[in-house]
């Protein structure tokens, strides 16, 4: 019968904290002990195949699929960012935004519901839906209502101090946006201005 | 590698979820093995891993900033899987099974998609062995062993990770290396 420490100094080993001399002790038992050899050959076979299995991935798009999963980016990184990328656009537009002066007031006085004006598109109390099969041609903009798209929309869609449910099947080739406070409403004016600049500048270089 | 880090943390306390971005790549792979390795599951071990980020996300500002993100993240992930593992409901094991995307179907899919080598469905055989037997050690061995053999963090790093003072991860691995010896030796 070998002495019961034998296998603890094996565990010592192994954690790598044995001392010299229990580290002699061990082999020395080791050498002369068929029993405790195999059991020592064991744990560190049985170790060996752990460690070789320590290659695995995280499965495709998982960066992706976590981020989209975050709650919304604060809208201060997000116009910093945009800021950084256009720095003469964002003034301008800043500066044409706060001369026409208008933005604030358009905000407080625009509480009541409004729908572009689109054909397909189906209004029952301050709901919009986008039909399933349908598609609406042009940007949607609902104002002071909720808008549901089932169907298809071949556009932007903005909808102010409300909210837009996408369907499953529902699809929009543009832009989604929602503006529901004061910022995001002078965020959109810079934006749409920019945009606005924007074409206007390319429009009259095709020229 | 700390300090890319730490910068890329005081952009996600701002706010920056592209910083956040940067953190899931570095940190996805040895999160989600830690995930798998405790659960045995695919599709789990994914839904684990991402919650693991998401709560790291969630909590940020709470993490001191003055000690090692990965012993942090790793906390989060080791007591997700455990919860989990505990709450594991009994129709959850019908699902996997119906499923059937897990444990010995990863390689007979494989194996009879793709002629693979010999010596690839050798070993493909045998680490499905080892992540069997390391899925029957009781969950408090289990997560030791995985910390310190597939993660290879020091017993230091695992006493934080676990909360736990060092002599009971020590013990709690001697326990997992006894079991695994007797489970694998004949492999
Ligand atoms: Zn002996």
């Amino acid at each position: 019968m070998c002495p019961e420490h034998i296998i603890e100094l094996m565990h010592e080993y192994l954690d790598e904290e044995i001392s010299p001399i229990k580290e002699k002790e061990l082999r020395e038992h080791l050498k002369s002990c068929k029993e405790c050899e195999t059991i020592f050959h064991e744990l560190e076979k049985s170790i060996a195949y752990v460690k070789s299995i320590s290659n695995l991935q995280a499965p495709e798009h998982f960066t992706a699929n976590v981020l989209a999963r975050l709650p919304k980016e604060k809208r201060k990184v997000l116009m910093g960012r945009w800021l950084k990328q256009h720095p003469f656009l964002a003034a301008a537009s800043l500066f044409l935004v706060l001369m026409t002066g208008s933005v604030l007031s358009t905000w407080n006085q625009e509480r009541e519901f409004s729908v572009s004006k689109q054909e397909n598109l189906v209004v029952k109390n301050n709901t919009v839906i986008v039909p399933a099969g349908e598609v609406v041609k042009g940007d949607v903009i609902v104002r002071n209502g909720t808008l549901k798209i089932e169907g298809e929309v071949q556009g932007d869609v903005t909808v102010i101090n409300g909210e837009q449910y996408l369907a499953s099947a529902g699809h929009v080739t543009g832009d989604i946006e929602e503006i529901n406070e004061v910022f995001d409403w002078i965020w959109y004016h810079i934006k749409k201005t920019a945009k606005e600049a924007t074409e206007l500048m390319e429009r009259s270089d095709a020229k | 590698m700390e300090a890319i880090i730490k910068k890329r943390i005081k952009q996600v306390i701002k706010g920056d979820q592209d910083a956040f971005g940067e953190i899931i790549e570095i940190y996805k792979n040895s999160v989600y093995q830690l995930c798998y390795r405790m659960l045995g599951n695919r599709h789990e071990a994914e839904d684990m891993a991402q919650e693991t980020f998401i709560r790291a996300y969630v909590n940020i500002k709470s993490f001191n900033q003055d000690r090692k993100f990965s012993t942090w993240l790793f906390r989060i992930a080791t007591n997700l899987c455990i919860d989990r593992i505990r709450k594991k409901k009994p129709d959850y094991y019908l699902d996997a099974e119906v499923a059937g995307t897990e444990g010995l179907t990863m390689y007979s899919q494989l194996s009879s998609e793709t002629q693979l080598p010999e010596k690839e469905l050798e070993s493909l055989e045998l680490q499905e062995t080892v992540q069997k037997e390391i899925l029957k050690l009781p969950e408090k061995y289990r997560s030791a062993i995985i910390l310190k053999y597939i993660e290879d963090l020091s017993l230091n790093e695992i006493s934080e990770i676990l909360d736990l003072p060092i002599g009971t991860v020590k013990t709690r691995i001697h326990r997992g290396r006894e079991a695994l010896r007797q489970q694998l030796r004949y492999v």
